[in-house]
């Protein structure tokens, strides 16, 4: 290959990579190589199988010394997958990491075009572009920053305890914020776990115990997120606690206050039992909620609408005085490094699908409802019976209630099917009832799952395939009737039960919008947060020292949840026993002497990191308050902000590369 | 393709080259995304990354039109959602200047765009870029790169 030697020293290696067939099934790259090594500067150009192979970067490295490269290009994936990769290999060659240019010409090349000329052309333009570029860039140091060690992890359910517990028995410090009145989350409302059928209550109170107990957790229950500053490492959080109106330090849990109650029937919806039974104003969630400490309803309280009660509550608790009506909101600041975002899930509501007659037929349940019903500490003790009190004796489930459906939400939430063949189980054992699983597809890919599936149908549960499309009343004798296409004996079937049970699918938080909109992460139009990398970075967002958690990022079971809590929790403790991480060096920097002082830039700054030096009438940019967004450099009418790793040479050059501009 | 509009100004084979500044943190994520997820759109953009949309300077535009580009994508962050508070709004402003600016030199509309496209948003992305792709295909190439062939004289002549 005939060395050309352009602009003083720079001397470009050029590396395109085949990624197998990902880059080379569409993208001519022998063609990208050799166009390569006729652009100015360009000493070296080859397209290897597998850059970010070991191979591929010992490539780098050893061009690097024999050819006296002093810049690197390699066109591959996303700078998003392997840019850290490729700067680590041109360091190692011995040259500034920064030396060093990606090009994307996987996911935003071969991946997303189908002419092979066409995606070839956009490769030679986009190499051409970096080639350009890179002479242009600087050394540049490495930002580090310090990582405070204690951890936030917010939302209670499984997932978050089992993160806050990890971290915990790591002898970090975790605050654990919840927004119900106890942890456990959704299941702690479940009576028993598919596949191995062990209580839900025997598997996770313990850990709930274990957390309130564990020296290394600060518990916040009724409590919530309110505000974020800061970044990786050093996170500034504003918690707002919402008034339990009894003192947690103070009650010792003899729930004497409920008995005395001035309400003598349970008036109130209660939101654990899923509105099957009532509660008081005053109450517990359920008899191992943590802390056990009850929570008044202001809502509903006498006290509080009237102020006319005779608060016997405060009488009975006596010298105790654990209760306090007096309590306000009130906001705390905590400072943390790391965070990890478990906020859960919500189940379908199926009032959406009025055909199914839920909220018309009273024996039309959701399938959390039924979980009620089965558990033994639940509104009926266990007793399955319809609202009437009696026992069911045809029973169907219906699968894919708001899954799987266009007219809904698209996705499968992978736990239906199981859950309903848990509950065709738990029902047939309890009420002998002829049982019948509607289902468009079975779905059981799970570690002894479709073993669990053979069982149910092996007790006699009747499976059809088909989506029911209607429920309405027979005639007679209070059943309701099913009708279905099955799709098997391929014709219509009306099928009449005593009870319908809707297994309802899984989606995200109403309020993720806001939240990822708070922690500064990204969020699917479907409500889940979105992971930094589907298989790489399967817990990290795009924002560094916020992982991800449980339901939150898309609908699993309970072992899911714990598995991604504990790489959650492994992630987060990376990055704290690590004690520092490494932030682009992408930040701001003013050349003083051409700056004229005329203060634009000043408030275009989210972060306050420019300020007047009245002295010397010049701007000053703090370098440990800039994020690097590059929007003060955009404004400056004189060219003194610049950018470091986006300089206006660098983006120009990158602009008339594209373009063929010679 | 509108086939009357493509006979009246353009060759058929006219395909137009269209530079992209995408941030960083949505719009960039989004075409990666659209990668994953393997969704097929038109060939004709170059993608020049950016931290932020707040960072796209108007003479960046201006250098993209007068080097050849026959339109300039901008891709930001929804309102409210920008990774840096607010450099999208920064953006926007600019964005309206500039466009106003664009126009009085007799650029056509469909030729300067901006969108929204949030990370999880691959197929917005698609239907922009291909949208795009169609209009300024339409209107043919804008050749700011190639001097007026009889500019001597009209500056002459003025």
């Amino acid at each position: 290959m005939a060395e050309k030697q352009i602009s003083g020293d720079v001397r470009i290696g050029v590396y395109v990579c085949h990624c197998g067939t990902n880059i080379a099934g569409i993208i001519d790259v022998k063609e990208v190589a050799e166009y390569a090594a006729t652009l100015p500067g360009v000493v070296v150009s080859r397209e290897y199988k597998y850059m970010c192979s070991d191979p591929g970067q010992e490539l780098i490295k050893q061009d690097i010394r024999d050819h006296n490269l002093t810049r690197i290009v390699v066109a591959a994936c996303s700078p998003t997958l392997h840019e850290a990769t490729f700067r680590k290999a041109t360091e190692r060659g011995g040259l500034n990491p920064y030396y060093f240019q990606m090009v994307n010409v996987r996911e935003q090349d071969s991946w997303v075009h189908v002419d092979k000329r066409a995606a070839t052309d956009k490769a030679l333009d986009l190499v051409r572009a970096a080639v350009r570029r890179v002479p242009k860039h600087r050394p540049l140091e490495r930002r580090e920053v310090a990582i405070h060690p204690d951890v936030l992890v917010v939302g209670g359910g499984i997932a978050g305890i089992h993160a806050a517990l990890t971290l915990a028995n790591a002898g970090k410090k975790v605050y654990l914020v919840e927004r119900q009145p106890t942890i456990g989350g959704h299941m702690a409302q479940f009576d028993k776990t598919f596949p191995t059928l062990d209580c839900a209550a025997c598997i996770l109170t313990p850990k709930m115990t274990a957390v309130k107990a564990h020296p290394n957790i600060t518990l916040w229950t009724l409590a919530e997120v309110a505000q974020i500053d800061g970044y990786v490492g050093n996170f500034t959080v504003r918690v707002r606690h919402k008034p339990r109106f009894v003192i947690e330090g103070l009650c010792v849990g003899c729930m004497e206050c409920i008995e005395a109650c001035v309400f003598k029937q349970a008036k109130v919806p209660d939101e654990f039992n899923a509105g099957l039974s009532k509660r008081k104003p005053v109450y517990l969630s359920f008899p191992q909620a943590v802390p056990l400490v009850p929570v008044i309803d202001p809502e509903t309280c006498i006290e509080f609408k009237t102020g006319k009660c005779k608060k016997t509550c405060i009488e009975v608790c006596g010298e105790r005085n654990a209760i306090d009506l007096n309590m306000k909101e009130r906001l705390e600041e905590i400072q943390v490094g790391t965070i990890i975002l478990a906020t859960g899930f919500k189940t379908f509501d199926p009032h959406r699908l009025p055909y199914y007659g839920y909220g018309t037929y009273p024996n039309v349940y959701t399938a959390l409802e039924v979980e009620r019903l089965v558990n033994a500490s639940g509104p009926t003790g266990g007793e399955i019976v319809l609202r009437d009190g009696k026992k069911p004796k045809t029973v169907g489930i219906v699968h894919c209630i708001g899954s799987r459906d266009e007219n809904t939400n698209r996705w499968c939430s992978r736990v239906c099917c199981m859950y309903s063949l848990k509950l065709a189980h738990l029902i047939k054992e309890k009420t002998e009832a002829e049982i019948y699983n509607f289902y468009i597809d079975m779905r059981t890919p799970g570690k002894t799952f479709e073993e669990f599936y053979n069982r149910i149908g092996e007790e006699g549960v009747k499976f059809v395939r088909g989506k029911v499309a209607d429920v309405y009343p027979a005639d007679s004798d209070g059943q309701l009737i099913l009708r279905v296409e099955d799709t098997l004996l391929s014709r219509v079937r009306k099928i009449p039960v005593d009870m319908v049970v809707l297994a309802v699918g899984l989606e995200g938080q109403p309020d993720a919008q806001d939240v990822r909109r708070m922690f500064n992460i990204t969020c699917s139009n479907e409500g889940w947060f979105l992971e930094r990398h589907p298989k790489l970075a399967p817990v990290n967002t795009f924002t560094d020292g916020i992982f991800l958690a449980g339901c939150c990022q898309g609908p699993k079971d309970i072992p899911d949840s714990v598995a991604q809590a504990g790489a959650a929790a492994s992630e987060a403790l990376a990055l704290i026993d690590r004690g520092s991480i490494e932030l682009e060096p992408n930040t701001a920097y003013i050349v003083e002497e051409e700056c004229s002082g005329c203060k634009t830039c000043i408030p275009l700054c989210p972060y306050t990191a420019i300020t007047f030096n009245a002295d010397t009438k010049k701007a000053f940019i703090n370098e440990v308050l800039c994020k690097g967004c590059g929007t003060c450099v955009a404004s400056c009418p004189s060219g003194t902000i610049r950018q470091n790793l986006f300089e206006d040479e660098e983006i120009v050059e990158e602009i008339q590369g594209v373009l063929a501009y010679v | 393709m509108s086939e009357a509009l493509v006979g009246l100004q353009a060759a058929p084979q006219f395909e137009p080259k269209i530079v992209a500044f995408f941030c960083n943190w949505c719009t960039y994520l989004a075409a990666d995304l659209a990668g994953t997820s393997r969704i097929k759109y038109a060939p004709n953009t170059r993608v020049v990354r950016v931290m932020c949309s707040g960072r796209i300077d108007p003479q960046f535009v201006l250098e993209a039109f007068a080097r050849g580009a026959d339109g300039v994508l901008i891709g930001g962050c929804h309102p409210g959602d920008c990774h840096y508070q607010e450099g999208n709004y920064k953006c926007l402003r600019r964005f309206h200047l500039l466009q106003r600016m664009l126009g009085t030199l007799g650029l056509e509309e469909a030729r300067f765009r901006l969108e929204w496209i949030s990370a999880a948003e691959a197929d917005r992305l698609k239907l922009a870029v291909n949208d795009m792709v169609a209009k300024v295909r339409a209107l043919g190439p804008l050749r700011w790169s190639v001097p007026a062939e009889n500019l001597a004289e009209e500056v002459a002549a003025s």
